[in-house]
């Protein structure tokens, strides 16, 4: 992998590192707009909101890895991977506020954001539900001989739910080209995996679909998980599905209703040496190991998240909300509402 | 007699159950070391142990399933689905087998099972997450299907449920748990199939379940101001379904709204009025009238999910229309 790494221009780390940052300060400021924001025109409200700051160099190294042609579906936790593909971050803020404007027109929220044009397919926020839909697109692929892959991120949790399973077995009998990366933020919601995993090295369950058992990478380096995914998806193009996965954590709890997550004690160990290999100081680490007098463009493009950032919450502030039109379209293709 | 959340008196009811018999045990996901999902068994797993309080992965198939057999073989199985939305996946378990099973081996086997699921829309949580689906269940004979609508309710269905021998849904409906009512501090059960007169009056009927209840006793009130007398019947158990009080009530006021939270084809509003049709058309002086959520998937945006979505001025539109 050293040889490979050493190809990467400073560009693309830069631009990966842009990407990085841009993400930390999006969740950064869902986190602000959703708990401190006192105006109710600025806030981010609703039940459900899941955070991936910690995890965002597994998002971003492994949607760098994928083709244009290629494809990428997760569930609920995918505000980074939208940002990621190229989603343009004004309109994944304005899903976040139900607006018109948004990736899915104020309709999805921030569990189900999805941009068809850059054949980012969704977030799902049933556990495991996107796994056999990820099989289907790779199935199309295959049909038409295209050599496009699918990206299918997994949390740990979801592969004890029996889409996996049938999705698995199904990927392996047909050969789909398919790239199964396991998130492995070592938790559930709550439930560790020690506790809900017979087989806590998630790999290992490739063995019982005869699956191919891919690597398990650092996902707090991103330039590691590009790398691993890039391979993978390569190899799945012309010999069938791949289970891999990449070792991340969420420095948030499950999701905004999760306050016992900050409070646990006992995760406050584990936190910490966590937060300490951030992946936006394990990148900072490798572009300043290469190459000198790069601070300066660093804090240019934490800048300029920040910026992006910034116009995003003013874009989607000042976007109109769906109206009763918008509520019953869509519902059918071709048939109206049943209102 | 003391006021307690819903939260606090399913939390109870279920306690009671679990101290009383020792074959009652419950399971589900986040249930145990997470407190669980609505805190209903918040420091269950510190009392009872991770024998009779088993955090699951995210099984849902398997949830119902296994708590399925482990009912048939004479334990007392509390299954949790974290919300009715997840239960979809359980679906087969529940309905194919908890809820035949009985019947097909002729009465040898029992399902003596409590599948308890949070239920409701609202709170943007969106399409896949904002399931009000009991009438669905409740289509299948078979399977006993309850819905309480008040803390009080649900503490005496909720036991009930855990001493019947037949498999039941038993779904809480969320933005119910945290409102109140007085729990007097003597046992008492409500019986599987008995609907209940929530308020009194001469002028309509208005029939519902679960978080329909509260809205139609808002609209009564309002009503009340201009010297309307609605009278609210609260089914509560959706299987077996109990019409009695309904058709008494509707012989009186020979009008009827029917509200719920769920949506309008095939559903609870569908059957209701088909019954009073059938068993009291004589009786009727108007259509009857359902208040239903809007036929569509639950959208995110705030504006636009509020419209989808009943609520007491609804009712009360509903019942000016009926009159
Ligand atoms: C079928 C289903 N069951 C339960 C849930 C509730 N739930 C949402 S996320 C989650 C945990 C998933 O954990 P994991 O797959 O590891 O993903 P992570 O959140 O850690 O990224 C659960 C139980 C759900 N959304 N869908």
């Amino acid at each position: 992998m050293a040889t490979k790494t050493e190809s990467l221009t400073k560009e693309t780390l830069l631009d990966w590192y842009h990407d990085i940052v841009l993400i930390r300060h999006f969740e950064d400021r869902c986190h602000h707009l959703y708990f401190e924001e006192k105006d109710p025109a600025r806030k981010i409200t609703g039940v459900y909101l899941h955070l991936a700051t910690g995890s965002e160099a597994t998002h971003v190294g492994a949607v760098k890895a994928l083709g244009e042609d290629d494809h990428v579906i997760t569930a609920y936790r995918d505000h980074g991977i939208a940002i990621a593909r190229g989603v343009n971050p004004d309109r994944v803020m304005a899903e976040m506020m139900g607006k018109r404007t948004g990736t899915s027109g104020g309709k999805g929220g921030s569990m189900h954001l999805a941009d068809r044009d850059l054949n980012f397919w969704g977030g799902y926020a049933i556990v495991g539900g996107h796994l056999p839909l990820a099989a289907g697109i790779a199935l199309k692929e295959q049909y038409v001989k295209s050599g496009n892959a699918v990206l299918c991120f997994v949390g740990d949790g979801a592969l004890n739910n029996g889409y996996f399973h049938e999705t698995a077995n199904m990927a392996q009998v047909w050969k789909l080209p398919i790239v199964f990366l396991v998130e492995n933020n070592l938790v559930g919601m709550g439930t560790r995996i020690e506790e809900s995993s017979g087989q806590t090295n998630p790999i290992k369950r490739a063995v019982g679909y005869g699956m191919k058992e891919g690597p398990s990478v650092d996902g707090q380096d991103v330039v590691e998980v590009y790398e691993a995914v890039k391979a993978e998806l390569d190899w799945s193009r012309e010999n069938g599905p791949v289970l891999m996965e990449a070792r991340t954590y969420r420095f948030e709890g499950h999701g905004v209703s999760d306050k016992a997550f900050n409070a646990r004690e006992d995760l406050k160990g584990e936190l910490a040496i966590w937060e300490a290999r951030d992946p936006i100081n394990v990148l900072t680490a490798r572009i300043k190991k290469k190459y000198k007098d790069v601070d300066e463009t660093l804090a240019a493009l934490d800048a300029e998240a920040v910026r992006i950032v910034d116009e995003s919450v003013e874009y989607a502030v000042s976007s109109p909300a769906p109206d009763y039109n918008d509520l019953i379209a869509n519902v059918y293709v071709g048939f109206e509402a049943g209102v | 007699m003391k006021n307690l959340s819903m939260r606090d008196a399913l939390r109870a009811a279920l306690h009671e159950e679990m101290v009383r018999d020792e074959r009652v045990f419950i399971m589900g996901e986040e249930i145990g070391k997470w407190q669980g999902t609505h805190r209903v068994t918040r420091g269950f797993y510190e009392e009872f142990g991770a024998e009779r309080v088993r955090d699951t992965p995210i099984s849902e198939m398997a949830i119902a399933g296994v708590a399925t057999g482990a009912a048939m073989a004479g334990l007392r199985p509390v299954a949790e689905m974290m919300t009715i939305n997840f239960a979809f996946l359980a679906f087969d378990a529940i309905i194919n087998h908890a809820a035949k099973i009985h019947y097909m081996f002729n009465g040898q086997i029992t399902v003596p099972l409590v599948v308890r699921a949070a239920t409701g829309w609202g709170n943007q949580a969106t399409a896949t997450h904002s399931h009000t689906p009991e009438p669905i269940w409740a289509h299948f004979p078979g399977l006993i299907v309850g819905c309480p609508s008040n803390a009080y309710d649900a503490k005496g269905m909720l036991k009930a449920a855990i001493r019947d021998d037949n498999p039941i849904l038993f779904t809480e409906v969320i933005a119910l748990y945290p409102k109140p009512s007085p729990i007097p501090d003597e046992e008492y059960l409500i019986p599987i199939g008995e609907s209940a007169i929530k308020r009194e009056g001469d002028d309509v009927t208005i029939v519902s379940y679960g978080r329909g209840v509260e809205w139609a006793l808002e609209a009564a009130e309002t009503l009340a101001k201009e010297d309307i007398q609605a009278e609210v019947v609260d089914i509560r158990w959706l299987r077996p379904l109990d019409m009695s009080k309904t058709l008494e009530s509707f012989k009186k006021t020979n009008r009827c709204v029917v509200v719920e939270e769920s949506l309008p084809h095939y559903s609870f509003g569908s059957e209701i009025a088909a019954q009073l049709q059938e068993a009291a058309f004589d009786y009727m002086d108007a259509p009857v009238k359902r208040v239903s959520a809007l036929d569509v998937p639950l959208p995110y945006a705030r504006e636009i999910e509020l419209m989808a979505l009943p609520n007491a001025a609804k009712v009360v539109q509903a019942v000016k229309e009926v009159l």
